[in-house]
């Protein structure tokens, strides 16, 4: 059973979804060409209702990490200690996932897949 | 427009106080700030309540007024995370300034350490993240503030010692507090060598869970004593969740305090007595820096320098913060004004520092995503 197979199909479906096929998804402005973070309803920056999603290269940089040493769950735990990072897409938009121990901020990246039990998620690698 | 004067101030010990639920503490807290502002159940006419996570009720403020036996003409829960209470307070001015209430009971208290299983704090807590593009990571409430810290640190030049300062200085003062919770005297070295829970944090980084509640009584009326206005208030709400935070150096703190600030017509170098959120050390140095009380990578060397110590030029959170009185939800955001009045009033026994005239207060919750900026000023 997948976390989401009895919650209403949520604004960030098209995301959570792309996550599965490998791809990171973002929410893209066609009034004002902003890149969203998260999903939304209308764009953060301007306003209009305009967004679509499109498919990110999956290259950013750091922008904040950190190291989890306790896991906030069971779920986690085996995963622990594990590195977390918010990384900027070349897009523009930011996400958070999983990264390689030891990676920097303003180290360049680039966003790989893993699953973890019954999850796909992102961990950023360093990218030359 | 009526002025507004927090006229009395009550709460409980924090800690682990077993065998109360979060109407038990409230109650003890409530009664002590009627006892202190010299006001009977008949004369409050407004109850502001902040959320309890351990008693998720529909309308807390009816369930409490019913058992403490009040009936007042205006009353409801509140919830902004951390800046609940410091937003119940700027709520309870402007409901006493337009001359809709008279006396406003504004309390919180909660169970949060010995009333909660492990599952449902886990679930509470990871409201903090979003649902879709945070929590499915494995990122924990301290794994928010470890990723903000790592780039405030890496943007202002500010190091892990820089940090520990603000959880000795916090332990220092909530030392000298009779209701706090932590009290073991630790140095920068301890918070080094403490446990790393989510780097760049260490365990003594991070506030504890406690049991507490507290109070606090505004009316149009300054009670006998000392006069403590409410001069100024303002808020900001950029975001909710950490990756949706775009500046670090811009999280809406200063935006909250610029309209306190104006509506006082006071600036920071008015203010001698400070009342700073810091669910971590990072939230305090932050805060300080933001809104400016000290340069931006600098407010350590403010700490180093005793500037923030009880007989410094700025006392900070006399009675150990979040960090080490404690915190339990919305009453822990509200212990630092709870502690301002005393400073005012003269009634920090040990605590005391020299009388302050203004005071500036802010909360903030989630992670730096609402904050509430308060102003008072000691009146004649």
């Amino acid at each position: 059973m997948t976390s989401n197979e009895h919650a209403n199909v949520s604004l960030a479906q098209p995301y959570v979804e792309g996550l599965t096929e490998h791809l990171l998804r973002y929410q893209h402005c066609e009034s004002c060409t902003g890149a969203q973070t998260f999903a939304h309803d209308a764009c953060q920056f301007c306003g209009a209702e305009t967004l679509s999603w499109r498919t990110s290269s999956g290259r950013g940089r750091v922008h904040a990490v950190t190291v989890v040493a306790r896991a906030p769950s069971d779920y986690f735990r085996s995963l622990a200690p594990y590195t977390l990072v918010v990384v900027t897409l070349d897009e523009g938009a930011r996400v958070m996932g999983h990264a390689t121990a030891g990676i920097q901020i303003g180290q360049a990246v680039i966003a790989t897949f893993f699953k973890h039990l019954d999850q796909t998620l992102v961990r950023f690698e360093p990218h030359p | 427009m009526k002025k507004a004067f927090i006229r009395g101030v009550g709460n409980t010990r924090f800690g682990r106080l077993e065998g109360q639920n979060a109407l038990d503490l409230m109650a003890q807290a409530a009664k002590a700030a009627l006892a202190s502002a010299n006001v009977v159940r008949a004369e409050i006419d407004g109850v502001l309540c902040g959320y309890a996570t351990t008693m998720p009720h529909l309308m807390l403020a009816n369930l409490f007024c019913e058992r403490f036996s009040l009936r007042p003409s205006y009353a409801h829960g509140m919830a902004a995370g951390g800046a609940t209470g410091a937003a119940m307070l700027m709520l309870a001015r402007e409901l006493v300034q337009s001359g809709r209430c008279r006396n406003v009971l504004v309390v919180a208290g909660e169970n949060r350490l010995s009333g909660q299983t492990r599952d449902s704090s886990i679930q509470t807590l990871a409201q903090v993240g979003h649902a879709d593009f945070e929590v499915p990571n494995g990122a924990s409430v301290p794994a928010y503030y470890g990723l903000m810290a790592s780039r405030y640190m890496h943007e202002a030049n500010v190091t892990s010692e820089d940090l520990a300062e603000f959880a000795v200085l916090m332990r220092q003062n909530a030392r000298r507090h009779p209701d706090s919770h932590l009290t073991q005297e630790i140095s920068i070295a301890d918070v080094l060598a403490s446990k790393p829970i989510a780097e760049p944090l260490h365990l003594l980084d991070c506030c504890p869970i406690s049991d507490g509640a507290m109070a606090l009584v505004v009316s149009a009326e300054p009670g006998s004593g000392v006069r403590i206005k409410m001069v100024g208030a303002g808020q900001a709400h950029f975001h909710q969740h950490l990756t949706a935070l775009r500046d670090v150096m811009d999280t809406g703190a200063a935006a909250a305090s610029k309209i306190a600030f104006k509506e006082a017509g006071l600036t920071t170098k008015d203010i001698d007595y400070l009342g700073v959120y810091d669910s971590f050390t990072i939230t305090l140095l932050m805060l300080l820096e933001e809104v400016g009380f000290a340069p931006r990578g600098h407010a350590a060397e403010r700490v180093r320098q005793g500037d923030f110590s009880q007989h410094g030029a700025l006392p900070l959170n006399t009675h150990g913060g979040l960090l080490s009185f404690g915190h339990c939800g919305v009453a822990g955001g509200m212990a630092h004004t709870v502690e301002a009045y005393r400073q005012f009033a003269g009634q920090a026994g040990p605590r005391q520092v020299k009388t302050p005239t203004h005071a500036y207060i802010h909360a903030d919750g989630g992670v730096m995503s609402s904050h509430v900026s308060l102003l008072l000023s000691c009146e004649g």
